[in-house]
C-alpha cells in the first residue's frame, strides 16, 4: 500500500514499510563473518590503510585483535585514535580512505572490509563496555571552551579531558552531536546510536555540554577567550548555498540539510510529509541522503540532478550506487535554471543542460523541466563568519588553521567543516579536534613553563 | 596413463592410498563406504582382546584451527576398538570377501606376552585379511596399560614382539612406530631385527590442545579433566617426513618397506612421502575432516603428476629424493642464493621488509627515493628464505642461486662453482684437510 497522490503528503506508506525502510541500511557483520574477514588482513608493515585513515587508526592491530577474540583491545586501538570510531565505522567513505589503500585490492579488487570490522569491534565493545577504556590524568584546574558539540568539538573535549583539563562545550542545537545527530540519514545510525556514543564519550567526566547556546547570540568569542584557557571553534557550516536563481516563496522548496535534520528528530516517520515527485539538486552525500530518504518516505519519483558528470560528484561511488539501488534517478549535466511554482507551490524545476567547454562548465542553451512537488537544495553549505567575528582569519570563506588547528588568534583553535582545506568528513573533524586538543595542551604547558622560568 | 596399482609387502591394492587404522576404519559400514569411494585399502581399527575397552562419552577429538576454521592439526583420545573382537573379525572377513582387490590389514594390540599375540594372530588369520599391523604407536590410554606407545618406546620390546609375530603368522607383519621417541631409527632398527616386513609411521604425537581459560581446565576435558591425546593432521607432516626420511637413508634400515603416515591431505603430500621412500601411504585426518570423497582427488592428482613427469608406476619415483637428505655438514657452503622480489607481483604489504628488518638481516628496503618500495639489498641478503616464507603472494619472492663467476656483494667473494662443506671449512676446528688432487 502506498499513497501516490500528487502534492506533499504524510503517511504515504504503511507503518511496517516505514519501519523496514528506516532500519539499519547495512547489516553489521556477525561474529563468524568478522572472523573470516579479519583473517584476510595481511597485517602489513607500515600499513597503507593506516596512512589513509585521517585519524591514523592502527587498522592491522585492531583487526588482529578481532581475530584473537580481543574485542575490547580492538575497540581500544580504534577509539584511542578516533573517539567517534563507532560512528565513523558507519559513515566513513571507506572506499576512498582505508579500503582504497588495502593491498588486497591489487590481486583481488576486494579490500578487507575495514569499515565493517571497525563497526564489529566498536559495537561489540559498546554492547559490553566493562571498565572504562580511558581515564583522566590528574586534574590541572584548567578549563577550555569548545563551540559546537559535533565530531570536532567532542573529540577536542574528550582528548583534553583525558589530559586532565575541564571543557565546556557550547552547542546551538537542543542536542549534542552536530552532524552525527542532525546531518546523517536515519538508516545510517539507527537505535539512537549517535546519542549513546556521545553519552559514552562524556562518561569520562570533566566535559559539560551546554545546548541551545549559539555563538554570537548566547555566548561571544571575546568572553570565552577571556574566561577560558583556550577556545576551540567547531561549529560546522551553518549556511546553505543558494541555487543562484530566483528562489520564490513556494511550499516545497527546501534545504536538504534541514529536511535530513527533521527526519532524524522525527519520532514518527508517517508524520513526515513528502512529495510524490522529488527533485534533489546537488552531487554530494547530502543530496544522496535527502534523495534516498525521500524515496523511503514513499515519494514515487526521486531525481538527483547534478550539473557535472558522475566522476565529479562528491558523493562516493558507493553512495551513488546506494541511491540508484534505492530507486533514485541520477541525472548529470544539468544546472538549475528556474523554480517552477504555481499558487505558492513548487510544480517543478527547470534545468539548463550543461557541458564542459575548454575546461569551463557552460550551458548548451537547451532547457527542460522536471516536474516536482518538492525541490531540495543540496548544493553545499557555507561557513557563516559573523558569530566568531573578524579576529578569526578566513581563506576561501572558512577558518584558516595550521596543522595543529591554531587559528589567527593565539588562544583559539578550530577544526571540522568550518575550517579551510579539508574534505568535510566526520573522520577528519575528529582528527582536527584531537590535534587541536594536543596542541592546546602543549601550549598551556609551555606557557606554564615559561612563567615558572621567567 | 600412470599405473597407480600398488604392491606393498606383497599386498596388492588398486592404488597406494590406504585408510590408516583409526575411527574411519572402525567397522564394515565405514570401510565399505571407503572402498566404494575408491580407497585402495584399509588398516582396520586396532582390535584387542575381549572384553573390549571402553571410550569416554565426551569429546574424543579436538582441532587446531586456522582463523577461518580450517583444520590444521587434530587430536584424539579414542582408544582401540570398543567392539567385541568377534564382531570386528567377522566384519573384516566379510569385507575382504566382498572386496578382494582391496587391501584389508588388521591392526593389533594385545599385552606383551607371546601367548596373547599368538592367539590373536590365529584368530585374525581366519579372516582372510592381507596382513597385520602391530600398533606400537597409540600414545594415550593404552600406553598406560603397557601397550601401544609403551611398547614402541622400547626397541627391545619391538624386536621381541615383531619376532613372535613373524613366528606365529605367515601374514606380512607391519610395525607401526610412535614418534614419541628421540630418534626414530632405533625403533625402526629393532623392528627390522625382529624380522618385520615393514614399518609404518608416524602414529600420533602426545598433545594437549589447549586450556579453557574461563573454566581453567585443560581443553577438551571430560567432566573437568583432560588427558593428553595423539596429535596428527596436516601440521605433523614435516615431522613425519623427517622420520620417514631418516629410516629411508639409515644404513641399517635402508630398503625396509615404509608405509608413510602423517598429515597427508593432498596428492602432493603423498608424492612427497613416496619420494622420501614410502612404498604406500595411509591417510586418516584428511578423511575425518572432508569425508572419503577426497580419495578421488588424491588418485587423480597423483596420476596427473606421474603422467606429467613420465612416471609409469609409483615404484619409479619411490625414494627418488632420499639421497638428497644429508647431514648439515655435507651442505655446500660455496653455494650462494639471494632473494628476488618480483615487483610486478608485489602488493606492497611490506611483511618481507619488517620480518627481515626485525628478525633477520636488514636486507629489504621499505622505501626507495622516498617511496614505499620493497627491494632486496644483495649486499645484506644471506638467502635465508624468511621473506619467501612470509610473502602472501605466490611466487612473488623467489631465491636465485648466484652463478659461478658472479660476486656475492655481501662477502665480496667470487662464486667458484666448487663444492666445499663444513668438514673442510677453515673455521671448523675439527676440519679435515681437503684431499689433494
Amino acid at each position: 500500500m502506498s499513497d501516490t497522490s500528487d502534492g506533499i503528503r504524510a503517511g504515504r506508506l504503511a507503518p511496517e514499510e516505514y519501519a523496514r525502510n528506516f532500519s539499519d541500511s547495512h547489516a553489521p557483520l556477525q561474529r563468524v563473518q568478522a572472523l573470516i574477514e579479519a583473517d584476510r588482513c595481511y597485517y602489513c608493515y607500515d600499513a597503507p590503510c593506516i596512512n589513509a585513515c585521517p585519524t591514523g587508526i592502527d587498522i592491522p592491530t585492531f583487526i588482529q585483535r578481532i581475530a584473537q577474540d580481543n574485542i575490547r583491545g580492538a575497540a581500544r586501538a580504534i577509539l584511542e585514535e578516533n573517539i567517534l570510531g563507532g560512528m565513523c565505522a558507519r559513515v566513513c567513505p571507506t572506499e576512498v580512505l582505508c579500503e582504497q589503500a588495502c593491498v588486497r585490492n591489487t590481486n583481488e579488487d576486494k579490500p578487507v572490509e575495514i569499515g565493517l570490522l571497525q563497526r564489529f569491534a566498536t559495537d561489540g565493545y559498546f554492547a559490553k563496555p566493562g571498565a572504562p577504556l580511558f581515564s583522566r590524568a590528574a586534574k590541572t584546574g584548567r578549563r577550555f571552551a569548545a563551540v559546537g558539540a559535533g565530531p570536532a568539538g567532542l573529540s577536542f573535549a574528550h582528548r583534553l579531558a583525558m589530559l586532565g583539563h575541564d571543557v565546556v562545550v557550547f552547542d546551538a542545537n537542543p542536542k549534542a552531536g552536530g552532524l552525527n545527530e542532525y546531518g546523517l540519514a536515519t538508516y545510517k545510525t539507527v537505535e539512537g546510536f549517535a546519542q549513546k556514543e556521545i553519552d559514552w564519550l562524556l562518561s569520562i567526566g570533566g566535559i559539560e555540554v551546554r545546548c541551545n547556546q549559539a555563538l554570537g547570540r548566547d555566548v561571544v568569542l571575546s568572553d570565552l577567550v577571556r574566561d577560558y584557557d583556550g577556545v576551540f571553534l567547531g561549529m560546522g557550516l551553518a549556511g546553505v548555498n543558494a541555487l543562484g536563481v530566483t528562489e520564490p516563496q513556494a511550499a516545497g522548496l527546501r534545504d536538504a540539510v534541514r529536511f535530513i535534520a527533521e527526519l532524524r528528530q522525527a519520532s514518527d516517520f508517517s508524520k513526515v510529509p513528502i512529495g510524490r515527485k522529488v527533485v534533489v539538486i546537488g552531487g554530494g552525500m547530502t543530496a544522496v541522503d535527502a534523495a534516498v530518504q525521500s524515496k523511503k518516505l514513499g515519494a514515487e519519483d526521486v531525481t538527483i540532478v547534478y550539473r557535472r558528470g558522475e566522476e565529479a560528484m562528491s558523493a562516493s561511488g558507493y553512495e551513488q550506487d546506494w541511491a540508484k539501488r534505492s530507486g533514485v534517478t541520477i541525472k548529470h549535466w544539468a544546472a538549475p535554471k528556474e523554480v517552477v511554482a504555481e499558487g505558492g507551490q513548487v510544480r517543478g524545476m527547470r534545468f539548463a543542460t550543461t557541458r564542459v567547454d575548454n575546461g569551463k562548465l557552460v550551458e548548451t542553451g537547451e532547457t527542460f523541466v522536471v516536474p516536482a512537488d518538492m525541490v531540495f537544495k543540496a548544493i553545499g553549505q557555507s561557513y557563516e563568519p559573523a558569530p566568531a567575528g573578524a579576529s578569526i582569519k578566513l581563506n576561501g570563506g572558512r577558518i584558516v588553521t595550521d596543522a595543529e588547528g591554531r587559528t589567527s588568534h593565539a588562544k583559539v583553535w578550530a577544526g571540522g567543516d568550518c575550517t579551510y582545506g579539508g574534505r568535510d568528513l566526520t573522520v577528519e573533524a575528529v582528527e582536527h579536534g584531537k590535534r587541536a586538543a594536543i596542541s592546546a595542551d602543549k601550549a598551556l604547558r609551555q606557557a606554564a613553563r615559561e612563567t615558572r622560568n621567567g | 596413463m600412470a599405473d597407480l596399482t600398488s604392491t606393498f609387502v606383497g599386498i596388492k591394492s588398486p592404488n597406494p592410498f590406504w585408510l590408516a587404522s583409526a575411527p574411519p576404519t572402525d567397522k564394515a559400514y565405514n570401510v565399505e563406504r571407503a572402498f566404494e569411494a575408491g580407497w585402495g585399502g584399509a588398516v582396520w581399527k586396532t582390535v584387542g582382546e575381549d572384553p573390549p575397552i571402553v571410550n569416554v562419552n565426551g569429546p574424543r577429538y579436538s582441532a587446531l584451527l586456522s582463523q577461518d576454521r580450517r583444520v590444521i592439526g587434530f587430536n584424539n583420545i579414542e582408544l582401540i576398538s570398543d567392539r567385541p573382537l568377534k564382531v570386528n573379525l567377522d566384519e573384516m572377513k566379510r569385507v575382504k570377501r566382498d572386496w578382494p582387490d582391496r587391501a584389508v590389514v588388521a591392526s593389533l594390540m594385545v599385552p606383551c606376552t607371546e601367548k596373547d599375540w599368538r592367539e590373536i594372530l590365529k584368530k585374525v588369520e581366519d579372516t582372510g585379511c592381507d596382513g597385520v599391523e602391530l600398533n606400537f604407536g597409540c600414545p594415550h590410554g593404552m600406553s598406560e596399560r603397557g601397550m601401544g606407545a609403551a611398547v614402541g618406546q622400547v626397541p627391545e620390546y619391538i624386536e621381541m614382539v615383531a619376532a613372535w609375530c613373524k613366528q606365529h603368522t605367515k601374514l606380512p607383519v607391519i610395525v607401526k612406530l610412535t614418534p614419541n621417541i628421540t630418534d626414530v631409527r632405533f625403533p625402526a632398527r629393532a623392528a627390522k631385527k625382529g624380522g618385520a616386513d615393514a614399518v609404518s609411521l608416524i602414529n600420533t604425537i602426545n598433545s594437549i590442545m589447549g586450556v579453557d581459560l574461563e573454566r581453567m581446565t585443560m581443553h577438551p576435558s571430560t567432566d573437568g579433566r583432560g588427558s593428553h591425546g595423539g596429535y596428527c593432521g596436516y601440521a605433523v607432516k614435516p615431522i613425519a617426513l623427517n622420520m620417514v626420511g631418516e629410516i629411508a637413508r639409515d644404513k641399517e634400515t635402508r630398503g625396509i618397506p615404509i608405509s608413510g603416515i602423517g598429515g597427508i591431505t593432498t596428492w602432493r603430500d603423498a608424492a612427497e612421502f613416496i619420494a622420501l621412500g614410502a612404498g604406500n601411504v595411509q591417510v586418516c585426518t584428511a578423511a575425518m575432516v572432508y569425508g572419503f570423497k577426497i580419495i578421488k582427488d588424491l588418485t587423480d592428482g597423483l596420476s596427473n603428476f606421474m603422467d606429467e613427469q613420465g612416471y609409469r608406476s609409483v615404484a619409479e619415483f619411490q625414494g627418488k629424493a632420499v639421497d638428497t637428505i644429508a647431514d648439515w655438514q655435507a651442505l655446500n657452503l660455496n653455494h650462494v642464493e639471494k632473494a628476488v622480489i618480483n615487483q610486478d607481483l608485489c602488493i606492497q604489504c611490506g611483511r618481507c621488509h619488517v620480518v627481515c628488518e626485525d628478525t633477520s638481516h636488514q636486507a629489504i628496503t621499505a622505501t626507495v627515493n622516498g617511496k614505499r618500495h620493497f627491494e632486496v639489498k644483495d649486499e645484506e641478503c644471506v638467502g635465508c628464505n624468511l621473506c619467501v616464507s612470509v610473502c602472501p603472494v605466490t611466487d612473488c619472492i623467489t631465491l636465485r642461486a648466484l652463478k659461478p663467476g658472479e660476486v656475492d656483494t655481501r662477502t665480496g667473494v667470487k662464486i667458484s662453482g666448487k663444492y666445499a662443506n663444513w668438514t673442510t671449512h677453515p673455521n671448523n676446528p675439527m676440519r679435515k684437510e681437503p684431499e689433494s688432487a
